[in-house]
């Protein structure tokens, strides 16, 4: 049930293996990245199980969206090579799983999507939000942090359980059948990850960048331009969800802020490492950190601008001992529309 | 009795001395399982000579005293057994004198560790002391004289390890200072003369009453950070605690198992607390404690709990927030706890038998163990919390402590600041000639057998 719709044949005849060779964390050459492949596809043991860094990058680097990193989760899985060590990969199994906590409430649109994050509720809030209803909790939570921890067997247990309670405890009997998803992750496991795995997602998917985009073209005249330059901390989840970008861009440049160009941004942006550091491995982690804030800040940035909470407590104290403001993408917006962050 | 209510009055004067029902209510009892005792008079003097003229009044009337700091200690300790006179020192409040290029602090015996803590933010922000797991309002002194242990006893091993002296009025009334104060005008060690500190620490208020004590103060350093190593198997836990604490950095190690949250359940965290000057000391002992547990890294049977920056906050602090929400989980103010002070060899054994208890009485549990010194033993506390209105719950509480005694002596552990039942249990285990000694030395200082009377007794 819920097998992985990957075609070996596929990544067989690919000649330039992208999901490896452009991968920031593994160095490899042409050839042995094509050994290493064939031994993945037949379900042997290879280097990249062990290095791999789990930043979904291969994802988006894939030319055929064939899904290569879900593939790497299948056989680090199957092979138990383990990235995280077991009481640690157990004990987060046992943190973020359902509370049984959810009852029905009803919802009217637009519909935001907190997930595991409760404690951003807050943000929701000011003109961009008027008339929103929100939802959040353990039951609700997409599951896609897993990829991470090689375990696709509880997405696979987990994941079509949260798409029910949405659907059944708050959109069925409120007569809605769309969410916003106000985190990447939850975007990604809904229009990219539940197909993969051929979950069924019943209810219609917005990212927060095309609902903010709108809202921000809505009260144009509202908007005093910002005139700050912003990093952008682009989350491991964009990576399966690329063709959201673009609206970063345009919010940016909707509220004034400008987004120079930088070496670890885009498709080469890093990620914040937590999940690294469950890995264990501790001095990757401080040089991703630190090649990526040394970064922001030779652009001297203002703002260091956060889609992903986890993102953001990660890296927050870094980002402000270096003279930046973290904020979160929407706080960044209510400030262009003059709003007050603290009521 | 009257006339002596009116000596203590012309002592103390009459806002601090009472033989009022409400007071002695009030000083009966403490906030664990022990049934309360009522005083015949409570006293809070202000002074070291009004403390001396009560205990001569009181050595001359034979009646017995029992010191009280905080009333925290939960093991009924400062309840008077044998009525007579509960001394309250809080009024004895002054942070005396810190020197910090010798990093010592004297304060009278009532200063709190709040108060401390807070004194020392505002005027010394870079020096600290070791502050126990206890609310503020508990007694510098009080912890120091039963054998504490706090936030730096993986650096300085048990509170009275950092005891530089003590200034001590005598069940007879005479006052007498220990260690380098008794020579000179600095408080900088008990050595190099003769230690008589021993004569008043762990005797649980049954040799004389401590009116001063000076204190090892430590670096208070600019960058701190928590790792939290986690596993299932409680039989590598010796193995990682000699390991971590080898390292020597930390200034805290701190085991800590519970049922709830569930994700905890099941699982043996220990928290790694230390300190830096710089960004840069701070990752090279982050790195060397956590090479010094590569082994169990590699083996993937444990690991450090991924934490950002916001989540550990609540493990850096001192006192930990949580183990008050511990201590009222079951509501009605209910907790006591028994330390076993033992060789961290028996963590594992001590872990299970743990569990033995608290499912054989169906009591609400937390086990954990503070590690004391580099790795030379450790304090596994049992903690049992209990709805204080609810007479069945205090009774499973009190007999699942009772059990926890017996099962740390027999382990081969000492159970840490004894409840009057359980000093007998370790008296009964002690070799009789170490007990006889006890008593002589009693006997010596307090002739007439009035200080805490019904503590470290047989009878």
């Amino acid at each position: 049930m819920y097998e992985l719709r990957y075609d070996p044949q596929i990544c067989e005849e690919c000649e330039t293996v992208d999901c490896l060779m452009r991968c920031q964390y593994i160095n490899i050459d042409l050839e042995e990245a094509k050994k290493e492949r064939q031994k993945i596809i037949a379900g042997q043991d290879s280097r990249v199980l062990h290095e791999c860094a789990t930043c979904y990058a291969c994802e988006e680097y894939c030319p055929y969206d064939n899904h290569p990193f879900y593939l790497i989760v299948e056989r680090q899985e199957q092979l138990e090579t383990r990235p995280v060590p077991i009481p640690i990969v157990k004990q987060q199994i046992k943190m973020m799983g359902p509370r049984g906590q959810i009852v029905p409430q009803k919802v009217s649109a637009p519909v935001i999507n907190m997930c595991f994050f409760p404690m951003l509720t807050g943000s929701i809030r000011g003109k961009l939000f008027e008339g929103a209803s929100t939802i959040a909790g353990s039951d609700i939570f997409c599951n896609i942090m897993w990829l991470h921890f090689a375990k696709n067997s509880v997405i696979r247990e987990r994941l079509p359980k949260m798409i029910d309670n949405i659907t059944n405890y708050y959109l069925k009997d409120s007569g809605v059948d769309e969410v916003i998803c106000f985190h990447d992750e939850c975007y990604g496991a809904y229009t990219k990850l539940a197909p993969a795995f051929g979950i069924e997602v019943p209810f219609k998917t917005i990212h927060l960048y095309e609902y903010l985009t709108k809202r921000l073209w809505e009260l144009k005249d509202h908007i005093k331009p910002v005139n700050e330059v912003v990093a952008y901390q682009r989350p491991c989840s964009n990576r399966l969800i690329p063709e959201t970008q673009h609206w970063v861009d345009e919010i940016f440049e909707l509220i004034g802020v400008v987004r120079p160009d930088r070496e670890y941004d885009r498709e080469n942006a890093l990620c914040c490492a937590t999940l690294i550091r469950a890995m264990q491995r501790e001095e990757l982690a401080d040089e991703i950190q630190n090649k990526n804030i040394d970064d922001m800040q030779a652009v001297d940035a203002k703002y260091c601008v956060f889609n992903c909470p986890m993102c953001l407590m990660t890296l927050r104290e870094m980002v402000e001992e270096r003279g930046m403001t973290p904020i979160m993408m929407s706080d960044l917006c209510q400030i262009a529309l003059g709003e007050s962050l603290w009521g | 009795m009257k006339d002596v209510y009116q000596q203590l009055v012309s002592i103390v004067g009459p806002a601090y001395a009472s033989n009022h029902p409400e007071e002695r209510f009030f000083y009966s009892r403490d906030g664990g399982t022990m049934e309360p005792r009522e005083p015949d008079f409570v006293v809070m003097p202000k002074t070291t000579d009004e403390v001396q003229q009560i205990m001569k009044l009181a050595n001359e009337r034979e009646i017995p005293v029992v010191p009280m700091g905080g009333g925290l200690v939960l093991s009924g300790l400062s309840r008077p057994l044998k009525g007579g006179i509960v001394l309250d020192m809080k009024r004895m409040n002054r942070i005396l004198e810190v020197n910090e290029t010798s990093r010592y602090v004297v304060v009278e015996a009532g200063a709190s560790q709040g108060m401390l803590q807070a004194y020392l933010k505002k005027h010394h922000p870079k020096l600290k002391h070791s502050v126990p797991d206890a609310p503020p309002i508990a007694t510098i002194a009080g912890n120091v004289l039963i054998h504490g242990s706090g936030h730096l006893s993986a650096m300085g091993g048990f509170h009275t390890d950092m005891l530089n002296g003590l200034e001590v009025v005598l069940p007879t009334g005479e006052m007498v200072r220990i260690g380098s104060c008794s020579t000179s005008p600095y408080w900088f060690s008990r050595f190099p003369l003769p230690d008589l500190s021993g004569l008043f620490l762990g005797w649980a208020g049954t040799t004389g009453v401590a009116t001063k004590i000076a204190i090892k103060l430590y670096p208070n350093r600019p960058f701190n950070d928590v790792i939290i190593f986690v596993t299932e198997d409680p039989e590598i836990v010796p193995d990682v605690i000699h390991r971590l604490s080898g390292v020597a950095v930390a200034e805290d190690i701190l085991a800590w198992m519970t049922p709830k949250p569930v994700w905890a359940h099941g699982f043996q965290m220990l928290n790694v607390n230390y300190g830096a000057d710089s960004r840069r000391e701070l990752t090279l002992k982050r790195d060397l404690l956590r090479e010094s547990v590569s082994k169990y890294i590699d083996e993937k049977v444990g690991g450090f709990m991924p934490l950002p920056p916001d989540m550990k906050k609540r493990f850096l602090e001192a006192p930990a927030s949580t183990l008050a929400v511990f201590a009222d989980v079951n509501k009605g103010g209910g907790f006591e706890y028994v330390g076993g002070i033992m060789p961290i060899e028996l963590f594992p054994e001590a872990y299970r038998k743990g569990l033995e208890v608290a499912s054989k009485h169906a009591v609400t549990y937390s086990l954990g163990a503070r590690i004391i010194g580099l790795g030379h033993c450790m304090m596994f506390f049992y903690a049992y919390a209990f709805n204080r209105a609810d007479e069945a719950d205090v009774k499973r509480a009190q007999q699942a402590l009772e059990d926890t005694n017996g099962m740390v002596l027999e382990m081969g552990g000492i159970p840490w600041k004894a409840e009057a039942p359980a000093q007998k249990q370790i008296i009964n285990k002690m070799h009789p000639p170490t007990y006889e000694l006890m008593n002589r030395i009693r006997a010596v200082l307090d002739p007439k057998g009035i200080m805490n009377p019904g503590n470290w007794e047989v009878s």
